[in-house]
């Protein structure tokens, strides 16, 4: 009878529950790295509140930093960010393109992959000592803007290297034969088949870079940024490449470790402006990468 | 007649050579010029990383040097001594060992909380979970490694130092225990994809056999899966203790900043990292304090290295089969 073949027997049984229980376990694992992302920004957005309002972010902070808005510490993160980017993506994006469409499979090519591996474990208070050691003092470019942001970039390439080699590994070789094939140069064929064909996918590492390097704190703090900087406000190009500048995460460092008596809701409002840009620059380039591959042709 | 062949492996490039005459023969000399140009920016791009991490190493060695071999230092001093008093006016001593035990104590218990997590992730997301959830586990992961450290920092101080305080009736919540738990949030994103990569990189046939002989998905991934994959999930690990190591702002926020050697993860301790942080502001440029501040970040920088060189061995490891 078919009903006493597959009937279950103590061994299946135990089986089956073991099974289960080891996905229940495996599953509990995983939701317990998500549970306290959610609670912990849920937290910090409930205590920031009170102070959020356009206001905060236009002003400039005044009284030791206790009251007023973020603006120069927010226009100061722009600055660099756009600074370093302007740095890196070029040489990210040229980098990717040698790892990927030039180099042959040897040691130096191991040593390069192995140097970008590497500049990505530095730690980033070493990345600090080196901007300073090599932008500020060596160069003589002095504590900057621009030297802050050099440091940056050099800090973030491996992020741009990363997902730019990824996205021209996406593209099937057959694109590039058939463009060989009728008469093209190697670089003719990156420039006119390659990179538009996966130029979406560049700007989602691009975006992901911008995220990257918004939140860095201790890369800049002895290379460029400042506890407190007065400057016009409303004025985008209060800044120069020359100036020193306040960053948002500095300033959230400063605000939580170095003031007193601020005002309770402040450094939750600052750490929720600061965390909202950058996990929803995150979710813009999430988004894309997502909805790219949704409507891939090849 | 012309020859007609497929061409199949890359044509030349600029700077080949004469292989390339009878197709720039129709071209204008300064496309070729330029193309030559851009080919010799792209290699100088290519090589830029190893350019800088050489940059590193050479810039903080060359701050730090002049003290390292001068003979005021002792290198034996420098390790074994637990003395960090750099800003003593009658007699500055640099001692690095409590620094270290603090860097290694918070590390070793992050690594003890996030490796169960960071590889039970990694099981679950690529063995016992469907597409959809697969797909939003892995950006609610990819979130979680967005979030800056000063971020984290700030958590150590306003959510976790509560917590600490009420639930272990610790006196200061500052302490070993909550950098290690900051560090073991941080580190198991990479923990996690990383481990996800070396499981996806078993081959299915391993899966199937198996399957096939009347495994549970359970029994296939501790019995063939994780042996299998041995070499990734290790290379995962260190990169996730890498990581812990190096990082800087959460732990100079979180772990109470007091130069200790630890008895309990509720004693506050002090990092490498954080002391570069908080000292190199106030050392003026070319003091002895400025300079061991250089060879601390030296020091970091081996470290570091030593671990990604050892994860980078264990990943090519697993690639070699």
């Amino acid at each position: 009878m078919a009903s006493t073949v597959f009937a279950e027997t103590a061994f299946t049984r135990k089986k089956r529950l073991n099974e289960r229980i080891a996905q229940v376990v495996f599953g509990l694992m995983a939701v317990a790295l998500v549970t306290p992302l959610l609670f912990i920004i849920g937290y910090l957005f409930k205590q920031a509140l009170p102070l959020l309002s356009f206001d905060f972010l236009t002003l400039n902070p005044t009284d030791g930093m206790r009251h007023g808005g973020i603006w120069s510490a927010l226009l100061g993160t722009i600055w660099l960010v756009t600074a370093s980017l302007c740095i890196s993506a070029p040489i990210g994006v040229l980098a990717a393109v040698y790892l990927n469409e030039y180099a042959e499979e040897n040691w130096f090519t191991r040593i390069i992959n192995l140097a970008v591996v590497n500049l990505a474990g530095v730690p980033s208070i070493v990345h600090a000592l080196f901007g300073l050691g090599a932008f500020v003092l060596f160069a003589g470019i002095g504590r900057s803007i621009l030297a802050a942001s050099l440091t940056l970039a050099i800090m973030t390439l491996p992020v741009i290297i990363a997902s730019t080699k990824e996205s021209l590994a996406a593209v099937p070789r057959s694109f590039r034969e058939a463009c060989w094939n009728v008469g093209a140069t190697r670089w003719q064929t990156i420039r006119r088949i390659v990179l538009p064909n996966s130029i979406s996918g560049i700007l989602t590492g691009v975006i992901l870079q911008v995220s990257r390097t918004a939140g860095e704190t201790a890369p800049i703090m002895f290379t460029g940024a400042v506890f407190f900087k007065k400057i016009p406000e409303g004025d985008v190009f209060a800044y120069g490449l020359k100036d020193q500048c306040m960053a948002l995460s500095m300033h959230l460092y400063t605000v939580t470790t170095q003031v007193t008596n601020a005002p309770e809701a402040l450094p939750y409002a600052i750490a929720v402006v600061l965390l909202g840009t950058v996990l929803m620059v995150n979710a813009l380039s999430i988004g894309l990468r997502v909805y790219l591959r949704s409507r891939k042709k090849w | 007649m012309t020859q007609t062949t497929v061409q199949l492996s890359p044509p030349p490039t600029a700077a080949g050579g004469a292989a390339i005459v009878d197709r720039q023969a129709t071209r204008r000399f300064t496309e070729i010029a330029a193309e030559r140009a851009i080919e010799t920016l792209i290699r100088l791009c290519g090589v830029s990383a190893i350019l800088f991490v050489f940059g590193i190493f050479f810039f903080v060695f060359r701050e730090g040097a002049p003290y390292l071999f001068s003979e005021e230092f002792d290198i034996g001093k420098f390790l074994f001594s637990t003395e960090w008093y750099p800003t003593s006016v009658s007699r500055p001593r640099y001692g690095v060992l409590a620094l270290i035990v603090g860097t290694f104590s918070v590390t070793a218990l992050a690594t003890f909380i996030a490796v169960p997590f960071g590889l039970g992730a990694a099981v679950f997301v690529s063995e016992f979970c469907g597409n959809k959830t697969r797909e939003t586990l892995k950006i609610v992961i990819e979130l979680l490694a967005a979030i800056p450290s000063v971020v984290w920092g700030f958590i150590g101080i306003s959510v976790m130092n509560p917590l600490i305080q009420q639930v272990f009736h610790a006196p200061v919540g500052l302490n070993v225990l909550n950098g290690a738990l900051l560090l073991a949030l941080m580190s198991v994103p990479i923990m996690v994809s990383i481990g996800e990569d070396a499981l996806k990189a078993v081959p299915d046939s391993y899966r199937e056999a198996a399957l096939a002989m009347g495994a549970t998905r359970w029994q296939t991934v501790y019995r063939v899966l994780i042996p299998a994959a041995r070499n990734g999930l290790l290379a995962a690990v260190l990169l996730g203790v890498g990581r812990a190591v190096g990082e800087t702002m959460a732990v100079l926020m979180a772990t109470g900043h007091a130069i200790n050697i630890p008895h309990s993860p509720f004693d506050p301790v002090r990092t490498l990292t954080a002391t570069i942080a908080a000292e190199l502001g106030e050392a003026s440029a070319g003091s002895p304090h400025y300079r061991v501040l250089f060879i601390i970040g030296i020091l970091l920088f081996t470290i570091t290295f030593i671990v990604n060189l050892s994860a980078d061995l264990a990943v090519r490891g697993v690639r070699k089969r």
